[in-house]
């Protein structure tokens, strides 16, 4: 039964898929169904960017439908949601009027609720998930329905003609709730907290779309404010995205850095990559009203060729987490090791989405990075020295940002997949089933060809970013269908011929050691020890050692409290029985704004519950008090 | 036609012999200075045609990453070989990418090492990787600021055309914040390579290793791999140093007049560059691990400085 | 850091010449003209201390020093033997080291030479014959070649590995 519904869904998603990518090419419709919704009515709307959009959703959900069927096999509930989730998110880019918006979106967000609670280990992360959704919920209504006021209508059309005669307060006021309501879906710093507690909770293939995809739609929505229902911004509104991507993207891999669960350290290299695109997005906002469309346009293709691309390779790292977790039963890296004799197959499309998401060439994660960089670097052409210096900072965290994601998938790989196993479960663990392995590896091939095809990605997004900007002229050009040039002679890259040279160069070096007299043999023996007579797992590096050099570098951020507990023998006290070493570290989001916020707000609630009384004839009092202030100001 | 083949085939054969020469001309000159006769500076040749001819012993451990790695590693520097302006200023990938595919090619070469020295499931390994990939991640913010640093004034991120702007306009190269971004790059440049006073190359003490412990358990033609690579990672490094912010006689066309002259002057340049390091090496000794990443804040606060030069002087 | 380097400039190359070639005790030496050939211009030596006094050590230490220079012959020490062709093993073998030191000879890669160093290298020495030793290196590992004596001084040494190299000065 399971199977069948999996299936259906895949099929879905590729008929959506090819819907959207109809969209993306230029196949612009709309569709409207009066009577199916309250309030105004269904009303379904493609464009370029919607289009582009359900072709992520779709392409993404069609493997992770297929991995399903062998992951979820024989499971009795959760089907329900998992079609609602897939085809609420299919409809959010779709959606022409708020009320479908807001619906689609609800419908996505409760859908993923009950997909998360329904686990075990599910208690406080759907909690945390149901609240920040929830509040974020409550801005965009509030966003909308002030901006409907404003423009007297509630499609997104009227919005688009209308926002240039809104009142800059409304809009700045607008942007905001929005961008809060947005943001917070997406995993923007310091809105995040549910991201590393939901993710890991729900099962594989819906963490797969739930970071894969369901993150992205909070980023359609930041689009769609910044360059389109509102009209052009002020600068203050990119600079604000930009810093907010950078910090994201910054402190989303710190924390990744010193995490060891497997998914839990995804979820943060979410939060990171949402960082990336915020400051392509951002840079973009900046760009568009200090005059310097073009770059507008360079940088919104850069943020929405990671929004692919981060599709892409997350989804296919969480698959891979989430054979490893079928295998091995644990999410624990401490816990693994020497993977890559026992799953292979899982162990090649896990290196290459680390490889991806590391954002080395020639695969599909330096693409996007490369051209974020060449965004960032030509902001000189704007003279404002301030906005120069924010450039600048967010350069720099851009590199440090891409270099820690390598240390951090380095560790991920590394201790999971390499070396010795350090448990039973990893020692016995088998490979992923047949639908689990054909989902990673389509996934595999498309982060290569989304990389070294570049050139064959960039021309659909660079249309996408035409029409956001107004129709500006994008300066990427594709030349001789392998090299991508930007602002004509400023910079250009090929990842194919850099993927052709590299083999060419490793095939070149494997016959030339070989004529350079090798021997072709190796003799296989046990791994140096310096000499020890015994060998175990445990004396491998661990995670927690792995990531002790960036937590002492960064212990500023980490704060990290260390405990040593020394056990010694009764009778002597040069004779240690035991040492337990604890250094965990604290979040500084949950120390200085959730915790003391939940304690005002419970504050707060603790006091007005003396309404509550329980006396009926004190409840009959409030509402004929409600009445008479209904009647008198109506 | 035999402009292109020529432009394509000579700067990696440069880079693939002169890398150990470099190398052994370092050490040598190190050795003079501590009042030793030393090494001549082709001994690394030897080496490496002894190590060729070893039989490697691989660990049980490890997996097909342990033997890719030193190919692969090895590949991506000869793929850097014909990015980076070496010979002449037009190099034949150049189209390929730029500074940026460069560091990228790098940290794809030190990401597979890292996993390699994981791969055998020892202490040393594991130890070396993480610090390996600690010390190159913290290098990196330097390298792009450094590089924005130069893109401001050439105009272009393109590194032939930077060569080639900042070689016609001497006041372009001569001023403080290029002087300010070579002093950052420089300190990359020993964080990259693995040299005092970042980390001892000759260390056999496995608790000061960075890059070594990596590679302990590297034998026979793979560990020739793995040196010769760590040569050319050098040889290409101090290329960047000499011919980005040094950019006067690198010929812009391949005819093989035009190379000649081109790798004489590079040869100066790198001599130069050696002699400089090894200088800088027997003076200073190597920081305690935790003070690198001081160091390489400052050197990323040499290369804000350069950043910020650029806008007072224009 | 300037002080260094003018002392340096000062006082100049202080390297010794080589020893002179002269007979060393030798016990089964392979082909003279094969370890010659593979390893007469780049040798790499692991030291591996198999039990010692450290008294070997310490001459063994004066080798990489300026007046013995062992760099100057291709000759360089190791981290790992792994990366080594030759083991220069010192001490009589003790019965905690004896598998510590076989575990080291087949950490090295084919082909290579073992050199045994000192007394206690060649037969126990001083400590032949005690509860705790094994014997000498040959007892536990091929050897190639001996150097005798207690300590044997670095220009012992330094002939010993030229003359077990068959190396021309």
């Amino acid at each position: 039964m399971s199977t069948a519904i999996y299936g259906l869904a895949a099929l879905a998603s590729l008929a959506a898929g090819a819907v959207g990518l109809h969209g993306l090419l230029g196949g612009a419709w709309t569709l409207t169904v009066p009577w199916l919704v309250p309030l105004g009515g269904l009303e379904l709307g493609m464009d370029r960017l919607s289009g582009l959009f359900v072709a992520v959703v779709a392409f993404t959900a069609l493997p992770v439908s297929v991995y399903a069927i062998a992951y979820d096999r024989g499971a009795r509930s959760g089907m329900g949601a998992y079609l609602t989730f897939l085809g609420a998110m299919l409809v959010v880019p779709l959606a022409a009027n708020a009320i479908t918006f807001l619906l689609a979106w609800e419908l996505m967000s409760l859908a993923s609720w009950q997909l998360v609670a329904r686990e075990r280990s599910g208690g406080r992360a759907a909690w945390v998930y149901a609240v920040m959704t929830h509040a974020g919920f409550a801005c965009l209504l509030v966003g909308m329905l002030l901006l409907a006021a404003g423009t007297g209508s509630l499609t997104f059309a009227d919005w688009r003609a209308a926002a240039p005669a809104l009142d800059a307060t409304t809009r700045h006021v607008i942007f905001v709730l929005l961008a809060l309501g947005f943001a917070g879906k997406a995993g923007v710093i310091p809105l995040h907290v549910w991201l590393p507690l939901a993710h890991p909770a729900a099962p594989s293939h819906v963490s797969a779309l739930m970071s894969g995809v369901m993150v992205k739609l909070g980023v359609y929505g930041l689009i769609r404010i910044g360059l389109d229902w509102l009209g052009t911004g002020p600068p203050w509104w990119g600079v604000v995205v930009l810093v907010a991507g950078t910090f994201s993207a910054v402190i989303g891999v710190l924390y990744a850095l010193v995490d060891h669960d497997l998914k839990r350290l995804l979820a943060f290299h979410t939060i990171e990559n949402v960082g990336i695109i915020l400051i392509g997005l951002g840079a973009a906002l900046v760009f568009q009203p200090v005059g310097a469309r073009e770059l507008a346009a360079l940088a919104l293709v850069a943020a929405l060729y990671h929004t692919v691309n981060h599709a892409a390779f997350k989804a296919l790292l969480f698959l891979g987490a989430g054979s490893v977790l079928h295998a091995t039963g644990t999410r624990n890296m401490e816990e693994m090791g020497g993977l890559i004799k026992r799953m292979p197959w899982t162990a090649a499309c896990f290196l290459v989405g680390s490889i991806a998401i590391a954002g080395l060439p020639p695969l599909n994660g330096f693409v996007s990075e490369w051209l974020t960089f060449q965004a960032l670097l030509q902001n000189l052409s704007v003279a404002r020295p301030a906005l120069n210096l924010v450039f600048a900072l967010a350069l720099a965290g851009l590199a440090l940002t891409a270099g820690l994601a390598a240390a951090c998938f380095v560790k991920a790989f590394g201790i999971s997949f390499l070396g010795l196993p350090r448990s039973e479960e990893a020692a016995h663990a088998h490979e992923a089933p047949a639908a689990m392995r054909a989902a990673m590896v389509a996934l595999a091939l498309a982060c290569a060809g989304l990389g070294i095809g570049a050139t064959l990605i960039v021309p659909p997004l660079a249309a996408v970013a035409a029409e956001l900007t107004r129709g500006a002229r994008v300066p990427i050009t594709v030349f001789g269908g392998v090299t991508v040039r930007v602002s004509g002679d400023f910079a250009s890259v090929s990842t194919l011929t850099v993927a052709a040279a590299l083999g060419v160069a490793v095939l070149l070096l494997v016959a030339g050691v070989r004529l350079a007299g090798a021997s072709a043999r190796a003799r296989v023996s046990d791994t140096w020890g310096c000499g020890r007579i015994v060998q175990t797992a445990r004396m491998q590096y661990t995670a927690t050692a792995f990531s002790n050099p960036f937590k002492r570098v960064f212990d500023f951020f980490y704060r990290p409290r260390r405990r040593l507990d020394v056990d010694l023998h009764p009778e002597s006290r040069f004779f240690v029985r035991s040492i337990a070493y604890e250094s965990p570290t604290r979040s500084i989001f949950d120390d200085w704004l959730y915790t003391p916020l939940m304690a005002a707000l419970g504050r707060a609630t603790a006091t007005a519950r003396a309404i509550q009384s329980g006396s009926a004839n004190l409840y009959l009092a409030y509402i004929l008090a409600a009445l008479v202030a209904m009647l008198v100001l109506g | 036609m035999i402009d292109t083949s020529l432009g394509a085939v000579v700067p990696v054969l440069v880079v693939a012999a002169g890398a150990p020469f470099v190398v052994g001309l370092t050490r040598t000159l190190k050795a003079r200075l501590v009042g030793r006769r030393g090494a001549n500076p082709w001994q690394p040749y030897r080496d490496l045609r002894k190590l060729l001819g070893k039989e490697p012993v691989v660990s049980a451990t490890t997996s097909w990453i342990f033997r890719l790695t030193p190919y692969l590693l090895a590949a991506t520097m000869l793929v850097a070989a014909l990015v980076i302006p070496v010979v002449t200023s037009r190099p034949v990938l150049g189209f390929a990418g730029n500074a940026i595919l460069l560091m990228g090619l790098f940290l794809l070469g030190t990401f597979f090492l890292a996993l390699a020295g994981l791969d055998a499931g020892s202490a040393f390994g594991g130890m070396g990787s993480s610090r390996e990939v600690a010390v190159a991640a913290l290098a990196e913010p330097t390298v792009i600021v450094a590089i924005f640093a130069l893109a401001l004034r050439a105009d272009t991120i393109d590194l032939g055309l930077v060569v080639e702007r900042l070689g016609r306009e001497p006041s372009l190269a001569l001023n403080p914040a290029h002087l300010l971004a070579f002093a950052a790059f420089f300190i990359v440049m020993l964080a990259e390579t693995g040299r005092l006073p970042v980390d001892n190359p000759a260390t056999h003490l496995e608790l000061t290793m960075i890059h070594e412990a990596m590679v302990l358990e590297y034998s026979g033609r793979y560990l020739a791999l793995v040196e010769w690579a760590s040569a050319m990672k050098l040889f290409l490094f101090m290329t960047l140093l000499a011919n980005l912010f040094v950019p006067w006689g690198v010929p812009s066309t391949a005819a093989p007049g035009a190379l000649a002259l081109g790798i004489a002057v590079l040869a100066v340049k790198l001599v130069v560059l050696s002699t400089a390091l090894a200088l800088l090496e027997t003076a200073v000794a190597k920081l305690r691990l935790f003070r690198v990443p001081e160091l390489l804040a400052g050197s990323f606060a040499l290369a804000l400085l350069s950043v910020m030069a650029v806008f007072l002087v224009r | 850091m300037f002080r260094q380097l003018r002392t340096a400039l000062r006082v100049g190359i202080v390297t010794e010449p080589p020893p002179p070639p002269h007979e060393i005790e030798a016990l089964g030496v392979r082909l003279r003209e094969e370890i010659r050939r593979r390893f007469g211009r780049s040798l790499a030596i692991r030291q591996v201390d198999a039990g010692s006094c450290n008294g070997c050590e310490l001459e063994i230490g004066g080798l990489t020093g300026p007046h013995y220079d062992l760099e100057r012959f291709g000759l360089h020490v190791v981290a790992s033997p792994r990366h080594a062709d030759c083991l220069l093993v010192t001490g009589p073998v003790t019965r905690n080291m004896a598998e510590a030191l076989r575990l080291t000879w087949e950490a090295t890669p084919d082909p290579k030479i073992v050199i045994a160093v000192g007394d206690c290298g060649r037969d126990g020495g001083i400590f032949a014959g005690s509860y705790a030793v094994v014997g000498g290196v040959a007892d536990v590992i091929p050897v190639d070649a001996v150097i005798p004596g207690c300590p044997p001084s670095p220009r012992a040494l330094l002939a010993g590995i030229l003359d077990a190299l068959g190396r021309r000065r």
